[in-house]
């Protein structure tokens, strides 16, 4: 049965760069036409070359890895902790922070450059003001 | 070419907790004191830069404490570049020819624990937690790990940084902190964010510094050259692109493009500094910042704190005052504040933590957003 998506039930993006298509969530991404430079979210201008009306709205591939990270013990009041904050480039080109999910928030667990997958679920996981919004997480990539 | 900038008068509060204290109350006690330490009045000065991140009018609400004489008053923000920039501002004004005796000023209050950031409604959803972190320990500790991604750098080395600063810290008076911190004690503090621990996260504390600002003309006029500093280089950069910055702030890009611009400026390089201090907001920041300052080549700040080169009696001493870690980091004054310290061991005035025979400084603050200031003082 298709997804209604005009229901009331159905996920709303907990940022502005997660898109939706027939109801599959992505990381929506904007590419420069004249240096290739590739951002998360939609852009008009060019941030390395200045180039305006260049930009393609691409879609962010969905794996990648971990170029870096913390594991966050004390966050802003109310901020459910730990947690691994990581920065993943994703293949195809694109740099995304967010939450590693499925690995202990120990430096034993986490390696540099591991592959992730990106995947989304409810925002209500890792905030209560976040229940009904879809959020990007990462996992470790399952092969 | 128009002519050299010197300080002429120049000092800080002792950085700590002013519970009672407006930040104009704050600005207007430093700027007395750097008043008296270059013997002038407030009818001397003819404009004023104040550097404030948390509120508005701060420079005009201090000359309503300490004298209205009409002059010029531009208010500063800059993250934590704010008072570097408010003392760049000045140096401008009179390299431009319209004043010759200026102030800049930078306060602020801080309140205790981490800095929250304000939700600005631009988010459907509070981002924090749910996309990963942007606290500053969390900014700052990636920064770390970037450096331990390329070279190894362990949090061990990087807690050495806190004991470093912490130990020249029991020589400073004006630092808010005066306490040695062994390794372990570093090590076993509370975790913030990994590799960062609470001893090596900078104290949020309440502070201000101020300096007067003059033209060589007229500080042989006033003759004021015997504890004159003379400004040598002022170099200000924003973020230039690069391929994470906008989802990890790229701290070291910044500060290599503000410290190129400096030394070329004055036309010297780093092996010309006999002392430097730089924004060790966070330990995790001080090794690779050796490296952005070219006080070492690439991969080799770790060794170079390791080896003692970067303390107090080593062969470029940084952060000497404590740093941010230990003195102090009220967003507004620090950037004034690296440069008293500077400006005070140049003068030869620096006490139990003098870096002997100083003649040339170099001091570097960097704002996240990005903004990084680079100054290089010189003895005159």
């Amino acid at each position: 049965m298709p997804t209604d998506l005009s229901s009331e039930t159905s996920p709303k993006p907990a940022a502005t760069y997660i898109g939706l298509r027939e109801g599959r969530p992505f990381l929506k991404g904007a590419r420069c036409e004249l240096c290739a430079a590739t951002y998360l979210g939609e852009r008009v201008t060019c941030g390395r070359c200045g180039a305006r009306d260049r930009m393609q709205a691409v879609e962010l591939g969905s794996r990648g890895r971990l170029y870096n990270y913390t594991i966050v013990h004390r966050s802003y009041p109310g901020v459910k902790v730990p947690f691994i904050s990581a920065i993943v480039d994703l293949d195809g080109g694109g740099t995304v922070k967010g939450n590693l999910l499925d690995v202990e928030p120990s430096v034993e667990a986490i390696q540099f450059d591991m592959p992730v997958e990106v995947v989304f679920r409810d925002a209500g996981q890792a905030t209560s003001e976040g229940a009904g919004f879809t959020a990007h997480f990462f996992i470790p990539s399952q092969g | 070419m128009s002519e050299d900038v010197y300080i002429v008068g120049i000092d800080m509060l002792r950085f700590g907790r002013f519970d009672d204290a407006t930040p104009p109350q704050l600005a207007a006690a430093a700027a007395v004191l750097a008043l008296d330490d270059a013997d002038l009045s407030v009818q001397d000065l003819q404009a004023v830069y104040s550097g404030n991140c948390g509120e508005t009018m701060v420079g005009q609400r201090m000359l309503q404490l300490i004298g209205q004489t009409g002059i010029p008053v531009v208010n500063v923000t800059n993250a934590c570049a704010t008072g570097a920039t408010a003392f760049r501002e000045a140096w401008i004004a009179i390299r431009a020819g319209l004043y010759d005796v200026v102030l800049a000023v930078g306060s602020e209050k801080m309140g205790k624990g981490m800095l929250v950031r304000r939700n600005t409604g631009a988010d459907p959803v509070p981002t924090e937690g749910l996309f990963g972190s942007a606290t500053m320990p969390a900014v700052f500790a990636q920064m770390g790990l970037e450096h331990s991604r390329k070279y190894g750098t362990t949090l061990e080395q990087f807690a050495k940084v806190s004991v470093k600063n912490h130990h020249h810290s029991t020589l400073n008076p004006k630092a808010m902190y005066q306490k040695e911190t062994p390794l372990e004690e570093v090590l076993a503090s509370e975790m913030i964010a990994y590799p960062n621990t609470k001893l090596m996260c900078s104290v949020n504390v309440d502070g201000a510094a101020a300096a007067i600002l003059c033209s060589e003309r007229r500080m042989r006029e006033l003759g004021l050259e015997s504890r004159a500093v003379r400004v040598r280089a002022s170099g200000l950069a924003s973020d230039p692109y690069t391929e994470r910055n906008l989802v990890m702030p790229d701290i070291s890009t910044v500060s290599r493009l503000a410290a190129r611009t400096a030394y070329d400026m004055a036309g010297l390089g780093p092996a010309d500094l006999d002392l430097v201090e730089l924004h060790d907001c966070f330990a995790t920041a001080e090794i690779p910042h050796y490296e952005n300052l070219g006080l070492c080549a690439d991969g080799e700040g770790a060794a170079l704190l390791e080896r003692g080169e970067t303390s107090l009696g080593g062969r470029i001493p940084v952060n000497v005052s404590g740093g941010l870690l230990s003195k102090g980091h009220p967003l507004g004054a620090t950037g004034i504040a690296n440069i008293y310290e500077v400006a005070t061991h140049l003068r030869g005035e620096a006490g139990a933590r003098q870096v002997e025979g100083a003649r040339i400084g170099l001091t570097h603050v960097v704002g996240i957003g990005s903004a990084c200031a680079v100054h290089i003082l010189e003895r005159a």
